[in-house]
């Protein structure tokens, strides 16, 4: 089942439609329910490789449904630790827990500073308000 | 792209029953309600229900409305009894297709021609073009509405007696007369419904209370996909010839009809190139565009819900064309693997 739209407090958006959360020098990347929801049932992730970087506003994969495909944005910048293979062969969890198990990449951040730039879950709520 | 987009008579019910709505072919329609993939997955299993009276309806009728139409389509009339439809193709003087339709034979001199939404002001205008006298071509498709009700349960889910596919009665469900067409764009049992178009609304709440789940048009493409149903404008249009496609056997190439030449050519030296199903062997999805390592290019591509893997159908050269040939379909600049397979894709498991 997808999960009910939500965005929680503890994360940083980008206006792409993606969160991170800041966990010490690193971070894991995810899509917001807005993201999935607009996609409908995703049912691929193209995901980079562990150990290639990601750089910030720029393309690091793609996720598709069946009818469309979309890039997804990286937030942060920083070198790909982890990709999340429960969602390459479940694409699925992203659209029933977008922050819990849906999450796609856990990175180590290269500048923190980064992270400053982000909004914070009011803001990207105002922004999903005036589109 | 018109600035309005036109409303079936269900537009209000797709809306309130939550549907994604997105322009098509100049109507607004229901891509999706719950989602493509269980709405694909009722179609499999039980039934489901789709508005498809964006499509046109033709008829053809008087004392030479036979000759007029087996002059343009390519299937032999001379097979159809009143009471029976067939698949068909209006072609031009190419060969190529203008649309492919189903016809139905009304009587002895009256026909109904059911067209894409996108080619029904073309489709009437050829056909208005060659009108001879005794032949009279008009367009009913602002008096009628059609639904699709498909799924294997979908007989038994309407109340209505077994049938042939490709025959068609009157009947009425729930106090609604329409005719019940035995055809379908999935792959299933089920039918058509034609009713007026005021009558719509009633007959889509009877099949929503009778069980059937309401689908949109992206499940409509998924399934007919799986089951390898050409869609024109994708996969088939007026620049590639019924041969080449796949689709001689719905080509009576012993009578005259425009373009035959042309087929019976292409059929002689064999076709330069085939239109193929294939699926993928490593995990991407093909879409519309995407090229083909040796000159080939996808015209149709998705997420198959049942398996669970790419599938696509595409052109590629003659030689390429076999069942179980390796095909590199260029993914967005990521070479992916993609198999050759037979027609249809998806089949039951009976």
């Amino acid at each position: 089942m997808a999960a009910v739209e939500s965005y929680p407090d503890d994360l940083k958006y980008h206006e792409e439609h993606d969160w991170a959360r800041m966990e010490g020098d690193e971070a894991v990347l995810g899509i917001t329910w807005f993201a999935a929801d607009a996609l409908g049932e995703l049912v691929h992730f193209e995901a980079p490789e562990a150990g290639s970087t990601v750089t910030k506003d720029q393309s690091y994969g793609e996720v598709e449904s069946v009818k469309a495909v979309s890039d997804v944005i990286a937030p942060l910048s920083g070198e790909v630790l982890e990709v999340n293979e429960r969602v390459v062969d479940a694409p699925e969890t992203v659209n029933e827990d977008p922050y819990g198990n849906g999450w796609l990449l856990r990175i180590r951040v290269a500048d923190p500073a980064e992270a400053d730039a982000l909004l914070d879950a009011g803001s990207y709520r105002e922004l999903l308000a005036q589109q | 792209m018109p600035a309005t987009l036109l409303h079936t008579p269900l537009h209000d019910r797709h809306v309130e029953l939550g549907a994604r709505m997105v322009p098509f072919a100049g109507w607004e329609m229901p891509v999706q309600y719950a989602g493509v993939i269980p709405e694909h997955r009722a179609v499999r299993t039980d039934a489901g229900v789709f508005d498809v009276s964006h499509m046109g309806e033709l008829e053809v009728e008087g004392p030479h409305a036979h000759d007029l139409l087996q002059g343009t389509l390519s299937n032999d009339l001379d097979k159809l009894e009143p009471g029976q439809a067939q698949y068909t193709l209006l072609t031009n003087e190419d060969g190529g297709i203008i649309d492919d339709l189903i016809v139905y034979r009304l009587g002895a001199h009256s026909y109904l021609l059911v067209v894409n939404a996108s080619n029904r002001e073309n489709a009437y205008a050829w056909l208005k073009e060659r009108e001879i006298p005794g032949s009279d071509v008009r367009d009913a498709s602002e008096d009628c509405a059609l639904l699709a009700v498909q799924g294997p349960r979908a007989i038994e889910r309407l109340g209505l007696p077994p049938a042939r596919p490709f025959t068609f009665a009157e009947a009425s469900i729930d106090g609604v007369e329409v005719m019940v067409n035995r055809t379908g764009y999935t792959g299933e049992d089920g039918c058509e419904l034609l009713c007026m178009s005021e009558d719509a609304v009633r007959l889509w709440d009877a099949v929503l209370e009778r069980g059937a789940v309401p689908c949109g048009l992206g499940a409509r493409d998924t399934l007919r996909l799986e089951v390898c149903y050409p869609l024109h404008g994708n996969d088939i249009g007026p620049e590639t010839d019924a041969i080449s496609a796949g689709l001689g056997w719905a080509c009576a190439l012993d009578k005259e009809f425009e373009g035959v030449d042309v087929l019976r050519r292409v059929k002689a030296d064999g076709p330069e190139r085939r239109l193929v199903a294939f699926v993928m062997e490593e995990k991407a999805i093909p879409r519309q565009g995407m090229r083909i390592d040796g000159g080939g290019e996808v015209t149709s591509g998705s997420h198959s819900p049942m398996l669970e893997i790419g599938i696509g159908m595409g052109y590629v050269p003659a030689a390429q064309a076999q069942p179980e040939t390796e095909l590199t379909i260029d993914v967005r600049g990521r070479p992916r693997r993609a198999r050759v397979v037979k027609k249809p894709i998806y089949k039951r498991e009976d």
